[in-house]
């Protein structure tokens, strides 16, 4: 009678898996076997690709953070290379790239190319000796295509590894031109101006839910890294580039005192009771909101300013009208004077583990304008290379962007935690900025603590 | 076997049962109702989940679930993205993933873990109950600690090319293993010894008691850890990750999901429909294997 | 044959008649050896039906698990012998972590075996049991992706003039209190994660426990009852000594389960506002910040806080021996 009973049973498990199966097989079964890097299937004009040469079957593996619908644009960007090369080009984009590309390169299974977003990150993979120089032609086309720089943050200690490919600018405000034009505000060109915008704004509208500022900096594992931009914003406003870069490098302490004065600075918004947070609560709500989240409480009216970088656009909901005298627009964080214009950007580098010829040529056409003005026209992103027409990117806000990018005045610093060591940069900076916001400590105390992280 | 099928569910004969005594205890209403209220505490949550994945992306960041109780506002759209959506965002793909990563991943240490099981009970031999403690150690190597090493062994051959999930399928089983040995090794030991050696002075051989005496018997405990290993290897992220070398063809749901919690945003709106497809067959499992939880472990061996 | 090489399903069902054959073969060399009198066939059956399984352990375990300890007195590229520094480091900076896993440690096991039983207890034989044990266990089925998502709903915080998306503090706040900030206040946000921990885990132990009720025989209850037992007597001192072992089994489970959780801190509070736990920052460690030696000798010490658990299960394991002869 058991082993009847058990027949029935494995009968019955045999079935459901056979129904799993079916259910599942309709999704899509190939292995790869089948699938083919195209070749001649295609309307695009090869010409311009010829430069890059032809490949039969050849399969590049190409690791980035990017994913979801920006991942499919990516995709996109690059189809005719793909069609006219016959490169096969995987691309896999995760959120846990940070840690899963240590795991990969350690475990010997690194992938051919890897866009970094920091290049701090890139720099580590460099200490174990993993990655390869830029060849002969990719560094043509970077070096054609990118000032000096944007290049540098690519160069480790004299050479060229990484190539920059997209980037942002960080030192924007976001706000609503329709709200402000009922309420006769103007766009502050200065830092004093903005505060006064501020004050003016408490005086008309100023309520438990209704506030100038908002803000958030929760980010699951990375939560902390808003903040951290704010501050290099005032850094670069407050104490100006040069002392920056020496902030950046470690030639100066973490906790210099123009670095506290920078702080406090982010503290005179960030902490005021008056100023922050719309829609959300008091201060201490900023460590605990979603970074996107906060800022969508311009579109609700129960904030006027959001602080954040240019991809912002990408977290509005659909349909928003993103435009100079729409829903929503972004003007650039003032400095002291309107002379002058420090800018906070960001971008990513691709860098490569080997000098096969295929993935050489794929990084050469990612550093190519060609590539470049591709991603841009497909919308969403800007690239910092200079060959992209502006009248290619996909919306106002990208296109100021991008003019600010080539703005020849703009004095352009790199994401600071970006640079630094990790155990600083995605580590101590981000948990102790969380705790200032919180309230645990103070800002010379903070800094100090940074400061005391640093490795050696 | 029917009968007492039938007797055992008759709620006047409870008394009789070790649980029967708690009950009464604590007096058959209140009970009731605390079993009631912590029923009501675990579903809540996910219930909450399971309507915000109807609701448009706008009220899942603004308002509270409940609200749709007074401002219903329904939408499919979620579905329809997570389902039919571009393809990195297209769940049905990494849904059949999961269930070829599983499957096999569920049979193999449970089947390996059972023979050592018997290895480590019935079998007598010298140094036994030292590998036996060793093994029960061995649970605690934090699997990102093997990783590394683990992914050394398969990275570069063309075994791993050809056969993109083997290596999940390696991992899964020597992550499951200790864990299954514990577990089973100990339902094992509570077979009576009489049982197995009236067998043995029957002249069964080691594989006739094992196939005919043991698996029998171990069908319950055996079910229980297999749901259990399946639900570990379905949930789980980590390993997905890594050893599929986070190439899509072969990543986990888990893997799907988790990039749309990205650095840059959360879309809570796909999140949610997505969460909610992701424990379907979990569920169906349970339903399907949950016959041998209420016969109970090993309860056939105790009433012989 | 394509099929088998090219499609997922194919490879699926490659895999598991692989798997099928290699058990036969197994237990063909068994029935063989069965044959054979004395030691040489215990030897052989220890190799057949142990040996698969301890040579994945040693490739998948024991050799990490060495190569973790000495990692753990290397530096941080595992290139120079730095002796104890990297434990010196987390005993001056890491105690925050260190006391947080003692506290989940010692949380989680228990709420979830007490809930766990006694839930399990309650609906013993209920007409619902089957459904009543399908909500506790809907949990299980949830990964810790998808748990981060249900509870962000539940612990949500605005503040008090702000409309409420949180399950929680919506109730507060109508009831007329102040809302609460549920992982922003230490030390009570890391019992509100551990909260999370234990609603997931209930649903094992109640499994795994029910099942052992239903086990105990009903004899010994009656004759405990006609020695005129009272209920809590019986209770106490004939249900849950006769569950012991699976009681055992259950605590130890969740307790290692526990030890090597960090998903829930870090989608939950990215492991600030003082919630960080020893998984999670030798997460950190070891994968972002580059450091093998910090983050080896945090996985070294998580190993080391298991010994007291395998001390106590050894020795119920041989009390169990001697109890059965």
């Amino acid at each position: 009678m058991r082993t009847q009973k058990l027949r029935r049973y494995g009968v019955g498990i045999a079935g459901g898996i056979a129904m799993t199966l079916a259910l599942a097989g309709c999704a899509g079964d190939d292995l790869g076997g089948g699938s083919t890097g195209g070749g001649g299937d295609t309307d695009a004009d090869c010409a311009a690709f010829e430069q890059y040469g032809t490949f039969e079957g050849d399969r590049v593996t190409l690791s980035s953070t990017i994913s979801d619908q920006e991942g499919d644009q990516l995709e996109e960007s690059w189809a005719d290379f793909v069609a006219c090369t016959g490169i096969t080009i995987e691309h896999n984009g995760t959120n846990e790239f940070e840690s899963q590309i240590f795991v990969q390169v350690e475990g010997g299974n690194a992938p051919d190319l890897a866009i970094f977003p920091q290049p701090g990150l890139m720099q580590r993979m460099n200490e174990g000796g993993h990655l390869v120089p830029a060849g002969d032609d990719v560094l043509a086309a970077a070096e054609e295509n990118y000032t000096e720089d944007w290049l540098s943050y690519g160069n480790i200690d004299g050479t060229q590894f990484g190539v920059p490919v997209m980037g942002s600018v960080k030192s924007f405000v976001w706000y609503s031109p329709s709200v402000f034009e009922e309420n006769g505000y103007e766009i502050p060109e200065t830092w004093d101006e903005m505060m006064e915008l501020t004050d003016q704004i408490v005086a008309d509208h100023g309520s438990d839910t209704v506030k100038p500022w908002c803000f958030g900096i929760e980010s699951g594992g990375a939560t902390g890294w808003p903040a951290t931009d704010f501050v290099e914003d005032m850094v670069l406003r407050e104490a100006g580039p040069d002392v920056y870069d020496q902030w950046v490098d470690h030639e100066i302490p973490f906790d210099d005192s123009q670095i506290v004065a920078s702080l406090d600075r982010a503290g005179d918004i960030l902490k005021n009771e008056d100023y922050v947070n719309g829609g959300i609560g008091d201060p201490r709500s900023i460590a605990s909101t979603p970074w996107a989240d906060a800022g969508l409480q311009v579109l609700n009216d129960n904030c006027f300013l959001f602080r954040a970088a240019s991809f912002f656009e990408a977290q509005l909901p659909e349909g928003t009208d993103v435009s100079p005298d729409g829903d929503i627009f972004a003007f650039y964080l003032p400095a002291d004077s309107a002379d002058e214009q420090p800018l906070l950007v960001a971008g990513d580098y691709v860098a490569a583990f080997n000098d096969n010829e295929a993935t050489q040529a794929l990084q050469a056409y990612l550093a190519s304008s060609e590539w470049a003005n591709s991603r841009v026209s497909i919308g969403g992103v800007v690239s910092p290379n200079q060959g992209v027409d502006p009248a290619n990117a996909s919306s106002d806000v990208l296109r100021l962007t991008l003019e600010l990018m080539q703005d020849e005045d703009a004095i352009a610093r790199f994401d600071g935690s970006d640079l630094m060591p990790s155990e600083v940069g995605a580590g101590t900076f981000w948990s102790q900025m969380t705790a200032w916001i919180d309230g645990q400590t103070e800002s010379d105390a903070a800094l100090a603590a940074i400061e005391s992280s640093w490795p050696e | 076997m029917t009968t007492k099928a039938l007797t055992s569910v008759n709620p006047s004969k409870s008394t009789g049962s070790a649980a029967g005594s708690f009950k009464r205890l604590v007096g058959n209403r209140i009970g009731s109702a605390f079993a009631l209220v912590i029923a009501v505490l675990w579903t809540v949550p996910t219930f909450g989940l399971f309507l915000s994945s109807f609701r448009p992306e706008a009220e899942i960041k603004g308002s509270g679930w409940w609200t749709v109780f007074t401002d219903p506002q329904f939408t499919l759209d979620n579905y329809a993205q997570i389902l039919g959506g571009a393809t990195s965002t297209n769940l049905a793909v990494y849904f059949q993933n999961s269930v070829v990563i599983a499957i096999p991943a569920t049979i193999a240490p449970l089947i390996l873990a059972i023979m050592a099981s018997y290895a480590f009970s019935v079998l007598q031999w010298k140094g036994r109950d030292i590998v036996f403690v060793a093994v029960f150690t061995l649970q605690i190597v934090p699997l990102q600690m093997a990783l590394i090493p683990l992914l050394r062994v398969f990275s570069g051959t063309a075994v791993a090319d050809v056969f993109p999930f083997l290596s999940l399928w390696v991992a899964h089983t020597i992550f499951g293993l200790p864990l299954a040995i514990f577990l089973l090794h100990n339902f094992m030991s509570e077979v009576p010894r009489d049982l197995i050696e009236a067998a043995r002075i029957d002249g069964a051989g080691h594989v006739t008691v094992f196939m005919r005496v043991m698996l029998p018997l171990m069908l319950p405990a055996i079910a229980s850890y297999a749901i259990f290993q399946f639900l570990w290897v379905w949930n789980d992220l980590l390993v997905g990750l890594t050893f599929s070398g986070g190439s899509r063809t072969v990543q986990p749901l888990t893997a799907a999901l988790a990039a749309m919690t990205g650095d840059r945003g959360q879309d809570w709106h796909l999140l949610t429909a997505g969460a909610f497809i992701s424990i379907l067959l979990p569920l169906v499992v349970f339903f399907a294997l949950q016959r041998f939880f209420v016969r109970g472990l090993l309860a056939g061996s105790v009433k012989g | 044959m394509g099929f088998f090489l090219y499609s997922k399903n194919g490879q699926l069902i490659l895999a598991v008649l692989a798997f099928v054959a290699l058990l036969a073969v197994l237990l063909l060399i068994a029935k063989f050896a069965d044959r054979i009198k004395g030691r040489k066939q215990t030897l052989v059956m220890v190799a057949v039906f142990g040996g698969p399984a301890l040579l994945l352990l040693v490739l998948g375990q024991v050799y990490p698990a060495i190569r973790t300890m000495w990692m753990s007195l290397m530096d941080r590229r595992s290139e120079n012998f730095v002796g104890l520094t990297n434990y010196a480091y987390l005993f001056e900076d890491g105690l925050t972590a260190l006391a947080n896993t003692m506290l989940w440690v010692v949380l989680v096991p228990a709420g979830s075996t007490i809930i766990g039983l006694v839930y399990a207890v309650l609906i013993d034989k209920s007409r619902f049991e089957k459904v009543a044990k399908s909500l506790l266990f809907l949990p299980m089925a949830i990964s810790f992706v998808g748990a981060g998502i249900i509870w962000k709903f539940v612990y949500e915080y605005r503040g008090s003039a702000q409309e409420q998306i949180g399950l929680l503090n919506a109730l507060i706040t109508s009831l007329g209190f102040e809302p609460v900030r549920f992982l922003q206040d230490a030390p009570l946000n890391t019992v509100f994660l551990i909260v999370v921990m234990v609603w997931i885990q209930a649903g094992f132990a109640m499994v795994v426990l029910s099942a052992a009720i239903k086990a105990v025989p009903i004899d010994i209850i009656e004759a405990a009852r006609l020695d005129g037992a009272s209920a809590w007597q019986l209770f106490t001192r004939v249900t849950v000594p006769s569950i012991r072992p699976s009681l055992v089994v259950v605590l130890t489970t969740i307790c290692i389960a526990t030890l090597k959780v960090f998903d829930i801190t870090l989608t939950m509070t990215g492991a600030e506002f003082n919630t960080q736990v020893l998984a999670n920052e030798m997460y950190d460690w070891s994968f972002t910040f580059g450091n093998n030696g910090i983050g080896s000798a945090m996985a070294v010490v998580i190993f080391l806080l298991v010994i007291p658990l395998v001390v106590y299960n050894v020795r119920q394991m041989n009390k169990n021996k001697a109890v059965r002869g």
